[in-house]
């Protein structure tokens, strides 16, 4: 007989797409690289090197070293935990954010759903990088402030999101039937609504990831993120642009790292997006 | 259809009114004072100084009476003056109506998205379509890895390597700036050719990154339309798969770029930071990170004021034009 659990139609469907595999694998990876950075760096990220400064990729250093003669591998696997670090608090706090209002807006409707979709309204007509931009050069860098700054600009989606789920759970038979057993209202919104959004909630979270590491890179790459000596993708990027003449590998690396970071993010996304719409199922055989 | 349009027109008022309300709280309460780079700079400028100026720009009154100030000379199209030391009015900061075209930033930065805009839209179409009307074909799967990697792809590390490539290595294509030192002396052949080198790698980029979200928005738009009734009804009575595509699916499924198009107005002027920044191009992006830079707060509103009213108005032209295209939405 086959298994028609939820579980085991999901793993099936996502088992067969090559590419999400691939970046579900590839996410793995950077948070064992991230995890034992003291491990696996060659040498000590911030240990300057007037010998060896801007060497090309070499025996020595593998990719190179920079204006310091900092080794460039070191440092790009220290900076995997900051775009690792931003990606899920940055969504952890748009998430949170996206949750709590799209279920106060979706189950009581009202007043309170208008005024919060017209916040939504509000904020998706602020052009988002520029906000992040004055708010960073306002208030000041710095790793905690960029994460806050990701995760209360990038809630609106995951609110719409988690109120679409809450208008067309509200009315369903097992909702109704846990009212009529006297459930408190917090007791069917988290127990029984929730649990039933969380598959399009988790997608939207793995894509956010990619969305929130390129703020980051971006936001350091302008020197408004995260400050040297600190290590991140963004700021070694800034040295390749200072050396483009001379110091390709500071330009080339980095970015590399980045944009695999985040295909790999985006692939998972979209493979649990694909595996988890029981409306494609019927279309497998294609 | 007037009624609705009437709703959302006076539904804009109380948008901007939240949005500048946000902008100018965020920017206002955070810690330091413009005036702090004054002193930064001359250390000279004694507290009394430093008091006058404060009371002259009205940083010594409370935020929410700063904010009363600025909406009442906003209503009258008055952004204030910049705090940096040119001291102009921010309106003439952005739309600089004297100067030649090129030299203006709003102009720079409207040429280059609306250039990148056909671009995109060029390519889009046909990819998306194709991967579509081709589902799970290795054409598909080609174009959507492509895809996944240009979504991927920082647009500012894709300039670093063009720049690296184009301009330090082969010494093909200037990498900063919009024009060459000696453009004034130029005849205008040659000036067109002069802006079209500066323009080639600012515009790809643009265009690339830009591509990646559109031709998959394309693509699903597709899939949907193709998934509808009529177009089974239309291949149940016998017309050839070209005709069922193009005549049936295709027209329906464009729909969806009147929103695409809606919602870029709110770039033309946003611009991007980051590549303006790379490029060294003189447009709006530019202008806005070194207003924030030197915490010109005028300019600064200004800007975030004039870009939302740019994305509200797109947004409410896309629907409009919606509208007009569709008729299932007219008789709504």
């Amino acid at each position: 007989m086959k298994d028609t659990r939820f579980s085991s139609l999901f793993w099936n469907r996502f088992r067969r797409n090559s590419l999400a595999v691939a970046g579900g694998i590839l996410v793995l990876l950077l948070f064992v690289v991230a995890a034992f950075a003291p491990l696996l760096s060659p040498y000590n990220p911030d240990d300057i090197d007037s010998r060896h400064v801007l060497d090309p990729p070499g025996i020595d250093h593998p990719l190179g070293t920079d204006d310091l003669g900092r080794d460039v591998l070191s440092r790009m696997i220290w900076g995997s935990r900051i775009s690792l670090a931003v990606g899920f608090v940055a969504v952890g706090i748009a998430t949170l954010i996206g949750m709590i209002l799209g279920a106060v807006s979706g189950y009581y409707g009202g007043w309170t759903d208008r005024i919060i979709m017209r916040s939504i309204d509000i904020m998706l007509a602020i052009p988002t990088f520029f906000l992040i931009l004055a708010v960073i050069a306002f208030v000041g860098s710095g790793i905690g402030n960029i994460m806050a700054v990701i995760g209360l600009t990038s809630w609106m989606g995951v609110a719409r999101l988690v109120r679409a789920e809450f208008l067309s759970l509200k009315g369903r038979e097992f909702v109704l039937a846990a009212k009529a057993l006297g459930a408190r209202d917090l007791r069917i919104i988290f127990r029984h609504i929730m649990i039933n959004s969380m598959a399009p909630v988790l997608v939207s979270a793995v894509l956010g990831v990619a969305g929130a590491v390129l703020v980051e890179s971006a936001l350091s790459f302008l020197g408004l993120g995260v400050q040297p000596p600190t290590p991140s993708w963004g700021n070694i990027l800034t040295l390749g642009k200072d050396n483009i003449e001379i110091a390709w590998w500071l330009s080339v690396f980095p970015g590399v790292a980045i944009l695999i970071t985040v295909l790999a993010y985006n692939l998972l996304g979209e493979g649990i997006r694909d595996s988890i719409d029981p409306r494609l199922w019927s279309h497998e055989r294609r | 259809m007037p009624t609705y349009l009437m709703k959302r027109l006076v539904e804009i008022v109380p948008t901007l009114f939240g949005i500048t309300l946000i902008s100018f709280f965020i920017i206002h309460l955070a810690p330091g004072k413009p005036t702090d780079i004054f002193t930064e700079l001359n250390p000279k400028i004694t507290p009394e100084a430093r008091e006058r100026l404060e009371k002259y720009y009205g940083l010594d009154k409370p935020v929410p009476v700063q904010y009363w100030m600025w909406l009442k000379r906003v209503a009258k199209l008055d952004f204030g003056e910049s705090f940096s030391p040119d001291r102009r009015p921010v309106i003439q900061k952005i739309w600089d109506g004297k100067r030649p075209l090129i030299e203006r930033r709003l102009f720079v930065t409207f040429m280059i998205n609306v250039l990148s805009l056909i671009i995109i839209l060029a390519f889009a179409i046909p990819i998306g379509i194709s991967s579509a009307t081709r589902r799970n074909s290795l054409y598909d799967k080609v174009m959507t890895t492509t895809v996944f990697v240009g979504f991927a792809t920082p647009s500012f590390w894709l300039a670093l390597l063009l720049m690296i490539l184009f301009g330090a290595h082969l010494h093909w294509l200037p990498i900063s700036q919009l024009k060459s030192m000696n453009f004034d002396s130029l005849s205008l052949a040659g000036k067109i050719w002069d802006l079209s080198k500066h323009l080639v790698l600012p515009i790809f980029v643009s265009a690339f990154t830009g591509l990646a979200g559109d031709s998959r928005f394309m693509r699903s738009s597709m899939l949907e339309v193709i998934g509808q009734d009529y177009v089974t009804v239309a291949r149940a009575k016998g017309l050839s798969e070209r005709l069922v595509i193009y005549r049936h699916a295709f027209r329906n499924a464009l729909l969806p770029i009147i929103t695409l198009i809606g919602l870029s107005i709110g770039g033309l002027v946003g611009g991007s930071v980051i590549f303006e920044n790379i490029f060294g191009i003189p447009g709006m992006g530019q202008l806005f990170y070194m207003s924030v830079m030197t915490r010109d707060y005028p300019t600064v509103m200004g800007i975030l004021t004039i870009g939302a009213v740019l994305t509200l108005l797109g947004n409410l032209l896309a629907d409009i034009g919606y509208m007009l295209a569709d008729p299932r939405i007219r008789t709504r």
